[in-house]
């Protein structure tokens, strides 16, 4: 295997997150009943016309610019042609030598290091309906049904260049663009949904080589950790390949999910010939500088910026800072609390451990929360008013009831129980009703103090401090 | 005069002067109808109930006293490939014999709106690709100056409608000549609106860069009537054109003087029908006697044109009329697997001509072919707009003939696709360049034939070919508006 070089290059289909369809008005929602999302247009019924929708291209354009890519202000859609069931006009309106952007690089973290995936492309096309077949597969089903909801749904095709190593890489850079385009609204990347869909072209070519090697088409991969198993797969078997003497043919394969393993499908003999040309029912795209330039400015905070600004900003560890870049709420609601609060590493192992336990138990989000009456618990917790134990039950009960902290303390009395005044009694009437433990530990044996703490913090239910305990028994023994 | 003979204009004053019902209008037609249909065969489907229908809604709007559209309770005839609501729309195909759309095409939105009565939906070629009607899928339809001869196509259906005065409007459809054409050889008045000014949402494409609809008419000023009510923008249409749209019948009667007139060279060619060519120099000597400027220009891309336009509306159809494949809507011939079935119902459902088209199309547009087919005749089409460019800086209007010779005889092309192409030699460019061209009738040929010139104007200038068409009317030589209809069992009607 190390004598050769995995090249990798990934085509990205996700859906846009648009209300309605690239070229209707029809509802993009996801689950209706079959073709109740259709109308003469995503049905291409005779005579029907497609006309742009303007949020489709904002959000095209939005991804397009999270990515680096460079939006061009004047792009051109073309038609596919291809007889399929799913493609109700037999043709599909996509993007061929005038992309909506070229270009474009994402930073990734691979391993230790940071390395730059370029993209070639940033298009927009029409989503193609849903096969649905009778049988378990294509293959052993007597009939098929179509369903044309999906049909016209804008999407958005990713093209990145050969930069890709290996299987880890490929699933670490998805990951990556599934946060930026989640960031940036332009999709819900829902692999289960099928609203992010992921292709590869995978060669091999001897360590040092610049020439590429024969290239196999690796498609169904259907969750990122299938993008790497298929991946590392087929770069292993095509090692196998070339390290025997054979030789690779290029060809498109199935990652079957269930043998672990790529089947290949059918050989490609050069392309396919789409006969692609200009879609003579829409006219070019021509965006103004302007458009795209308002577009740019209200882009939000991108992960790689954020990740790094919470390393820097709050000291906090990679890992801290990653969890709150991909679960940007909890981000969001550390950086709300942290606004009242220094002690960061504190506050990020409270939200890390206990709330987010905890929001996950009760089914809440963390925008659901209050972060000031987080904030008000870690200062009774920090000023000694409540111990831990006791903070941890009333964490429970603020993501449930919502009650502030300093409420739930004076209802339940749950204050700290501290002072010579109000321990001394508690810690005599110990020390008269067990005898036999104040013997041993005045022979030394330290097991018996924990026992009398044990027994107080029992009988304070837990309000009082060990610590402070400790102290004023062996006070009170030792001044007997 | 019967009210079948009338022209719109005069049933527009009648009905609105109360004179006449609509109801009685529409029956009117449909007794001419009853009476020609089965010599002319100019329909595919006929919707008597429902012209009535309209017409009797009208009259009791009118009666209500209500405001109503001019051209409200006058009827019209809708050529089958535009798209009507719960009513058969075929395009003369097999493949759609049976296809109901679900919605109306914006034109026919339009039409309702106003309250005009459709008779029908008119034959055609088969999805608009032929310039005899011989190209249905159904049974061609004849000219009703001569039952020997062709009405000219591929909207021949609309044209012998208004020709025998079976209706008296009729919306037809015009990619490279298939409005011009069929009303050249009908005697009519057709015309094909600038690209754009027409929505095509519900308008079954053929080539989609090059398909207008436009109004088959007796007279200029019921085609201006007919236009008004039919252009304007189409938020559905990404290539209508945003804009005002003027009244085209103000123009009407203005005159002629100092019209700059360039006569094409090409279009006036001595291979032509000397009738033809006598016909159209003798409506230009009209003009310059009253005062119009006349000068000479030649195209000479015209030759081009006719080979690019035999790639781009080809190659536009292949992908057109993909959709056709049995799966949602339409003939279906089954099949034991995905594939046979596309083919199967491919193969049965289309006639030779489309078919003929699709395989040129799709040749066209394959890899290695596309930079010398398609993307040179997408080249020969954007020299042909600068020449029609520099021309218009000249001149106001073209003039030249319609077509080469008058109607031709059944089934006397039908062997020789390229004889058929070059009887729309004359229309091709003008729909290449996308402005507006009208046909209208300028002579009787000895053998009693019409003879027709054509008009073509600059971008959005219809208005202008309007005026002159109606200027010729009335100056020219008094032409019959409509044959009388020698039936084959004897007699005149």
């Amino acid at each position: 295997m190390n004598k050769y070089e995995v090249v990798i290059g990934l085509e990205i289909h996700l859906e846009l997150k648009t209300r309605s369809k690239l070229f209707c008005s029809c509802s993009t929602t996801f689950g209706q009943e079959p073709n109740t999302n259709c109308c003469p247009v995503c049905l291409g019924l005779p005579g029907s016309l497609p006309v742009f929708n303007r949020r489709a291209i904002e959000l095209a354009v939005t991804a397009a610019l999270a990515l680096n890519s460079k939006v061009q202000l004047r792009s051109r859609f073309d038609r596919k042609n291809y007889f399929y069931p799913d493609l109700p006009k037999a043709y599909q309106v996509s993007q061929y030598d005038q992309p909506l952007a070229r270009g474009g690089f994402m930073e990734i973290e691979s391993g230790e290091s940071e390395r730059i995936i370029n993209l070639e492309r940033v298009h927009l096309e029409e989503e193609a309906g849903k096969l649905v077949h009778a049988g378990n597969s294509i293959m052993g089903s007597a009939y098929s049904l179509v369903d044309y909801n999906r049909a016209g749904i804008p999407l958005l095709e990713i093209v990145t260049a050969p930069d890709i190593k290996s299987g880890q890489e490929a699933r670490a850079f998805l990951e990556d663009l599934r946060s930026i385009l989640l960031y940036s609204g332009a999709s819900d990347c829902k692999m289960e949904e099928g609203s992010l869909r992921c292709d590869a072209n995978i060669s091999l070519r001897p360590q040092g080589s610049e020439k590429l090697g024969t290239k196999a088409e690796v498609k169904n991969m259907n969750s990122f950790r299938s993008v790497e198993l298929a991946l590392n797969y087929e770069a292993e078997r095509q090692a196998e390949v070339l390290s025997a003497g054979g030789t690779i043919t290029q060809e498109t394969c199935h990652w079957d999910e269930e043998a672990k393993k790529t089947i290949p499908l059918r050989s490609k003999e050069g392309s396919s010939d789409y006969r692609y040309f200009p879609e003579p029912d829409l006219l070019p795209l021509v965006l103004e500088p302007a458009f795209i330039d308002n577009i740019y400015a209200s882009l939000p905070e991108l992960p790689a910026v954020r990740r790094k600004r919470l390393k820097e900003k709050y000291d906090l560890s990679a890992a801290t800072a990653a969890q709150f870049t991909v679960n940007r709420a909890l981000g969001d609601f550390f950086e709300t609390a942290a606004q009242d609060y220094d002690r960061y590493n504190n506050l990020a192992n409270w939200i890390q451990g206990d709330l987010q336990y905890q929001l996950r138990e009760s089914g809440k989000e963390a925008d659901d929360l209050d972060a000031k009456k987080l904030i008000e618990l870690l200062e009774l917790l920090d000023q000694g008013e409540i111990n831990r134990p006791v903070a941890k039950e009333l964490l429970t009960e603020m993501v449930n009831s919502g009650k502030s902290p300093k409420k739930l303390v004076k209802e339940k009395g749950l204050g700290r129980i501290s002072g010579d005044e109000k321990l001394r009694p508690l810690v005599d009437q110990v020390i008269s009703e067990n005898p036999d433990a104040v013997e041993n530990y005045l022979k030394g044996k330290d097991k018996a103090l924990a026992f009398l703490v044990g027994k107080i913090m029992a009988m304070t239910k837990g309000r009082a401090d060990p610590a402070e305990l400790n102290k004023i028994i062996k006070e009170r023994i030792s001044n007997k | 005069m019967k009210l079948f003979q009338k022209n719109a204009a005069e049933l527009s004053n009648m009905l609105q002067k109360n004179e006449v019902s609509a109801v009685d209008v529409v029956q009117s037609f449909l007794d001419r109808i009853e009476l020609l249909e089965p010599h002319l065969k100019a329909f595919i489907t006929h919707t008597p109930a429902m012209a009535l229908q309209t017409a009797s809604e009208v009259d009791s709007r009118r009666n209500n006293g209500e405001k109503l559209h001019p051209l409200a309770g006058v009827p019209v005839a809708i050529k089958d490939n535009i798209s009507t609501q719960g009513l058969r729309t075929t395009c003369a195909s097999h493949i759609l014999e049976s296809y109901i759309p679900p919605y109306d095409a914006s034109v026919i939105t339009a039409l309702k709106r106003a309250g005009l009565p459709v008779l029908g939906k008119t034959n055609m070629d088969e999805f608009a690709m032929g310039s005899s009607t011989e190209n249905s899928a159904f049974y061609p339809t004849r000219n009703p100056w001569n039952l020997d001869k062709v009405p000219g196509g591929s909207s021949g259906g609309s044209a012998v409608a208004v020709s025998a005065g079976m209706a008296p409007l009729a919306l037809g459809s015009d990619t490279g000549g298939s409005i011009r054409q069929p009303a050249s050889l009908c005697g009519l008045t057709g015309l094909r609106p600038t690209y754009g000014r027409v929505s095509r949402y519900g308008l079954i494409a053929f080539a989609s860069s090059l398909d207008q609809i436009g109004p088959l008419t007796t007279t200029a000023r019921d085609n201006a009537l007919l236009l008004n009510l039919i252009s304007g923008y189409d938020p559905l249409d990404s290539t209508a054109l945003p804009g005002e749209v003027p009244d085209f019948t103000e123009d009407l009667g203005r005159g002629i003087k100092n019209l700059k007139v360039g006569v094409i060279r090409q279009n006036v060619s001595e291979g032509f029908d000397p009738e033809v060519t006598a016909a159209v120099l003798k409506a230009v000597s009209l003009l310059r006697d009253h005062g119009a400027e006349v000068d000479e220009v030649s195209l000479p891309l015209t030759d081009h044109g006719l080979s690019a336009y035999y790639l781009i509306a080809p190659s536009e159809a292949s992908s057109n009329l993909g959709r056709y494949d049995g799966v949602r809507y339409g003939y279906n011939a089954g099949g034991d697997s995905i594939d046979e079935m596309f083919s199967t119902t491919r193969g049965r459902g289309f006639g030779p001509e489309v078919k003929r088209r699709i395989m040129i199309g799709t040749y066209a547009l394959s890899a290695g072919y596309y930079d010398a087919y398609y993307l040179q005749a997408m080249k020969v089409r954007t020299m042909i707009r600068r020449d029609y460019d520099a021309a218009f800086k000249r001149f106001d209007i073209l003039i030249g003939a319609t077509t080469p010779t008058p109607a031709f005889n059944i089934g006397e092309k039908t062997d020789d696709p390229l004889q058929m192409y070059l009887s729309d030699i004359c229309n091709i460019t003008d729909s290449l360049a996308g402005v507006p061209s009208l046909s209208i009738p300028c002579g009787i040929s000895s053998e009693g034939l019409p003879l027709g010139m054509q008009i073509t104007g600059s971008y959005f200038n219809e208005a202008l070919l309007l005026r002159v068409a109606s200027f010729l009317e009335e100056a020219g030589e008094s032409l019959p508006m409509r044959p009388k209809v020698k039936l084959p069992e004897g007699g005149e009607v």
